[in-house]
């Protein structure tokens, strides 16, 4: 049978206001948060037909209770799709949207499907990390890893150990500008667009909306110097330099770029190419290094290639260590302009959907720019980038 | 002031809410009682009082909007009615009128936007905060949106018959406020949206977020909300319409209908202020009145005791039930397995004398499923299992597994002792014998079984899938395992189920007999049968006597009669006439009209009575065989009698089903020298 290559483009992507774990989103379903999101995109699109959503990805990392059930598939019932669309969960820890963005891109490449919805949550409130886990007794008396690996704060003390030259100094730093740029954006109005407004129910407040992330604040050098080191002594990573437990869903629709055009749906990003690596476990924040090498050689780019870059912001450490690995500057305007993690918050298999949104936002602003990777790294030492190419490149014309 | 120490305070939280697009935040008032939806929100003094509140602290921090919405599922369900027999002054009831008119004003004349957001069920004053507002968001999962006052004895009386009206039309008005009530209907949120009660209607899954979206656009002024003009040519002759259809129907018995019409008329040109102070004396008159409080009696009898029977064995006694028999494959069997089997979802087997008998009855169950699908009442694939679950057979043996077998055969004692000592060779020892004998004794019943204890009297009414009651029967053995079963698929069969002593006719066709044979004894005196039809119409009963005759069947009726004449000569007579009827087979009523041909077979005496003097003759037959049946243990208590009257024979509401009305005419006093129920339990105290 003759195969056509197929586009894979990056249609639209929302995301709920993210909250802090205990925070508005106590007494709200994590599964009601990604329905939310699919339910607005398809309110977003009104060109794109509910039937023609052939297939439902949905990652969560603690896959119990209302992040159980085949999420994908009982989401995409919630959601008011036809009951013949199909869906299914995914895991890869953070990169749980990432994967499941990867995922259906290769079947619309394929060609099994023309469209499908990707999306992530985390209700870390609800299901704190490590809930209901059983580690293989074999990790330890092999030693197969060491025990901090399953720790991910652990893991970043660790990867301190190994560059030394990344100070906790430093690592404040970008967490203080991480919050300064997020500020900047949200009085710019640059997140707004991408925040599905959530009906919050409080027994004692009575109903309310979340419409802005919860876990923002503002900080100063000295105030971040002052706080505690949670995973070691006299270690550097705090809740200043680290992205917090958070609560939130995101959502993309990802179709055959052919498709799109013929039913005038938007072309946000193209997909240039993707990977993933394992790493060493104790040092899972140095996994984006490899999974971009693999993910330019793959397109055939070099880093002086990609005009922007949204990274996953889990530990300042292991983005300072992407950043020192290419020779960009801390402050380099091209990363994370609109802030990161550290300050919007991370809600683990939901974030990547949020990289990828701002990236195509930030494309639809620079026409100058050609491609833009997101990257992030992964628990039990992984590592995961995409690629995309911007379809607003001016050059694309010549 | 009033209160009610009791109320479950239904609170009013505000919450100060940002909305994309506006630049103040919006004031989001949550009425939550704390509960789960089990236990909707309701508005008593308190929870009046905390809207008060809420309405003060929302306007005070200048919002863009304030906007009321309810806890999942319920919006509000209206006044606390456990407070209202509480009241017994014009006071009190004014001012409880009063003060829902004045809270609920607030959000009217508001100079601040007001918004309902009706996200779950939103009846009586529940609808009539909304109505308030300035305008109303209607969810697609709200269950039951109504204003529901003049089934139990009373009218809108916090602006809801003066508002609506003026908002969706005289029509749309008197169909929400009159006749969905007295028909059991709500209205759906497409209808509320359709008729213009709602002005928008948003889906379940993101209705808040809608909602406010919505809100904010109409305060900005991106939304423009269209209302039709409300007609006022019509307005007149349409309650002229209305009042003419409830007069045939009621004959005047419900003071709420008439209070209601009054309302109704008014509303057309009365300021609002005239017509809520109206709405307040009408309110008050209806409190105070016997009938409403025959009414809220009525409601939790149906609510509550029909719910938790009284002096049922344990329900850790029952047994299970996987399979079931019916003996019988007739009309009523055919019903009764369709009962069975949609509710209890098990194989159920018909049997009868001859396969075409059978297969019949079986033909009928798949016709009904049919239906029901083509109704869209049932998915495909619970009739695609049903289908499957049903089986007739002339070979009895495959009744040897059944847990529960049910026969509904002709009422003949011997023909039954004979059937189950038949099948009592077949089924397995455990298995209930259920009988569905409208008069016939289950003591006798049993009295030749090896195994009597499990035989049981399960007396359904027709037409079964409708009327909601069943009588069941202990026989002088029947066992605890044996009647805990039959209560538990009672309860399964969606029914009320009613403990009843085995005595004859059981209480429902005992007392409708009863009342018949003082109607045919006023006949064959020589009462005309047109006076005798029209005697009981002050009552508002569902059915004239006569027409009930004809729904029952003659011969039906009279052999309950003969059964009952037999056990108790005195009080039931054996009417020659109505024998004249049986036997002529003529139908007792022709086109809604007594049939001549009937008036013409009777043979009647010289003494007539007036339809007054048969109404008091039938009433005080009524009293007295009550009375016996209450010394005779027949049930536990009067309020069983009643629930078997409202939710057996279609007795009234603002009757109280039947004893508080016989108490507050003073014919219980009379007859038997005291009342049914204490002072104060279904009336005004006096």
């Amino acid at each position: 049978m003759p195969r056509e290559v197929r586009e894979v483009v990056f249609v639209d992507g929302v995301r709920t206001p993210f909250g802090k774990a205990g925070g508005m989103y106590a007494e709200t379903r994590a599964d009601d948060l990604v329905i939310r999101c699919m339910r607005e995109l398809l309110k977003r699109n009104p060109n794109l037909p509910p039937e023609r959503v052939e297939e439902v990805a949905i990652a969560a990392t603690t896959q119990i209770g209302d992040q159980g059930l085949t999420l994908g598939r009982t989401a995409a019932l919630l959601s008011g799709l036809p009951k013949t669309t199909p869906g299914y969960s995914v895991d890869r820890m953070c990169a749980g949207a990432m994967t499941a963005v990867t995922n259906v891109a290769g079947g619309i490449a394929m060609g099994a499907y023309d469209i499908a919805i990707a999306g992530g949550v985390e209700h870390m409130g609800r299901h704190p990390m490590g809930e209901g886990v059983d580690p293989n007794p074999r990790i330890l008396a092999e030693k197969l890893v060491d025990p901090s690996a399953l720790v991910m704060g652990s893991t970043a003390e660790n990867l301190h150990d190994r560059l030394p030259h990344i100070t906790k100094e430093r690592a404040d730093a970008y967490g203080l500008n991480s919050q300064i740029k997020t500020a900047k954006a949200y009085a710019d109005g640059k997140i707004q667009p991408d925040l599905v407004p959530v009906a919050i129910r409080s027994a004692e407040l009575g109903w309310g909306l979340a419409t802005v992330d919860e876990a923002p604040r503002q900080t100063s050098l000295e105030k971040l110097a002052t706080l505690k080191t949670p995973f070691r002594p006299h270690g550097r990573v705090t809740a200043g330099n680290a992205a917090g437990l958070n609560d939130g869903a995101t959502a993309a629709i990802l179709a055959d770029e052919a498709t799109a055009r013929e039913l005038g749906l938007p072309v946000a990003m193209r997909l240039v190419s993707y990977a993933f690596v394992g790493v060493e476990p104790e040092i899972m924040g140095y996994g984006p290094i490899p999974s971009t090498e693999k993910a330019l050689k793959k397109a055939g780019l070099t880093i002086d290639d990609i005009g922007l870059f949204e990274l996953n912001e889990a530990f300042a450490v292991q983005v300072l260590a992407f950043l020192d690995h290419y020779g960009i500057a801390d402050d380099d305007p091209r990363v994370n302009p609109w802030g990161g993690a550290i300050a919007i918050g991370h809600p683990l298999a939901s974030s990547a959907i949020r990289l990828m949104t701002q990236l195509a936002r930030q494309f639809a602003e620079r026409p100058d720019v050609r491609y833009g990777i997101n990257a992030m790294c992964i628990g039990i030492g992984m590592g995961g980038t995409t690629i995309w190419e911007n379809p607003y490149w001016e050059g694309a014309a010549k | 002031m009033i209160e009610n120490p009791n109320e479950v305070v239904t609170k009013a939280i505000v919450r100060l809410v940002a909305v994309p697009g506006l630049d103040k935040p919006a004031a989001l008032i949550t009425l939550d009682n704390g509960f789960d939806y089990k236990k909707p929100n309701s508005f008593g003094p308190g929870g009046l009082k905390s809207l008060d509140e809420a309405i003060t602290t929302a306007t005070a921090a200048e919002p863009a909007f304030i906007a009321i919405t309810g806890k999942p599922y319920i919006f509000c369900v209206g006044a606390d009615i456990t407070g209202m027999p509480l009241i017994n002054s014009r006071e009190q009831a004014v001012a409880l009128g009063e003060l829902g008119h004045r809270v609920f004003a607030r959000l009217r004349s508001s100079t601040i936007p007001t918004f309902a957001f009706v996200n779950g069920a939103a009846m009586g004053g529940g609808l009539e905060v909304a109505l308030h507002c300035h305008y109303r968001t209607v969810s697609t999962g709200a269950a039951a949106l109504a204003l529901p006052e003049v089934a139990i004895g009373l009218i809108p009386g916090w602006g809801g018959s003066q508002i609506l009206p003026n908002l969706i039309g005289i029509v749309n008005a008197a169909t929400v406020i009159l006749q969905n009530p007295l028909t059991q209907k709500q209205l759906r949120p497409k209808q509320a949206k359709e008729m213009g009660v709602a002005d928008a209607l948003f889906e379940a899954a993101d209705f808040l977020e809608d909602s406010l979206a919505w809100a904010a656009g109409v305060v900005k002024g991106d939304v423009t909300v269209e209302r039709p003009e409300v007609e006022r040519k019509d307005w007149d002759g349409v309650l002229e319409f209305v009042k003419a259809m409830l007069d045939e129907k009621l004959h005047g018995a419900v003071p709420a209908a008439n209070k209601a019409v009054e309302l109704l008329a008014l509303a057309k040109t009365a300021s609002f202020e005239d017509g809520t102070a109206a709405e307040t004396e009408a309110l008050a008159d209806l409190i105070l009145g016997d009938e409403s409080r025959a009414s809220l009696y009525s409601f939790d009898l149906v609510q509550r005791r029909a719910k938790r029977p009284v002096g049922v064995p344990d329900k850790s006694l029952a047994r299970k039930v996987t399979k079931v028999g019916i003996i019988g494959a007739g009309l009523m069997a055919s019903q009764l397995a369709l009962l069975f089997l949609r509710r209890l979802q098990v194989p159920v087997v018909l049997t009868d004398l001859d396969q075409e008998r059978v297969d019949k009855g079986v033909g009928y169950v798949h016709a009904e499923i049919d239906k029901l699908v083509a109704k869209r009442r049932m998915d495909e694939g619970t009739a695609a299992k049903l289908r499957q679950l049903v089986s007739g057979s002339v070979d009895k043996s495959v009744f040897a597994d059944a847990d529960f077998v049910i026969e509904a055969v002709f009422e003949n004692l011997d023909l039954k002792k004979q059937i189950w000592a038949e099948f009592e060779k077949i089924v397995k020892p455990e298995a209930i014998l259920a009988t569905n004998t409208s008069s016939l004794s289950i003591t006798e019943m049993a009295a030749d079984l090896e195994h009597p204890e499990r035989l049981v009297g399960f007396h359904f009414f027709n037409p079964v899938a409708v009327l909601p009651l069943l009588e069941i029967i202990r026989g002088e053995k029947t066992d605890d395992a044996t009647l805990a079963t039959a209560f538990e698929v009672g309860k399964t069969l969606k029914k009320s189920s009613v403990l009843v002593k085995d005595a004859p006719a059981f209480v429902v066709n005992r007392l409708l007999t009863r009342v018949t044979s003082e109607i045919f004894q006023a006949v064959d005196a020589g009462t005309p049968l047109d006076v005798v039809n029209v005697a009981m119409d002050p009552l508002g009963l569902p059915m004239r006597p006569i027409a009930l005759l004809q729904l029952v069947g003659p011969a039906v009726a009279y052999h309950v009669g003969e059964t009952l004449h037999a056990a108790f000569p005195d009080r039931y007579v054996d009417s020659p006439n109505l024998k004249r009827i049986v036997d002529s087979k003529l139908p007792v009523m022709v086109d809604k009209e007594i049939n001549p041909e009937v008036v013409a077979l009777l043979q009647v005496g010289d003494a007539p009575l007036t339809a007054d003097e048969v109404r008091q003759k039938a009433l005080d037959g009524l009293a007295e065989e009550i009375r016996i049946m209450l010394d005779e243990g027949v049930v536990a208590e009067a309020q069983d009698i009643d629930l078997c009257m409202i939710l057996g024979a279609g007795y009234p509401f603002h009757l109280g089903g039947v004893t508080p009305y016989l108490d507050r005419s003073g014919t219980a006093e009379k007859v038997t020298g005291k009342r049914f129920l204490a002072d104060g339990v279904a009336n005004v105290r006096s």
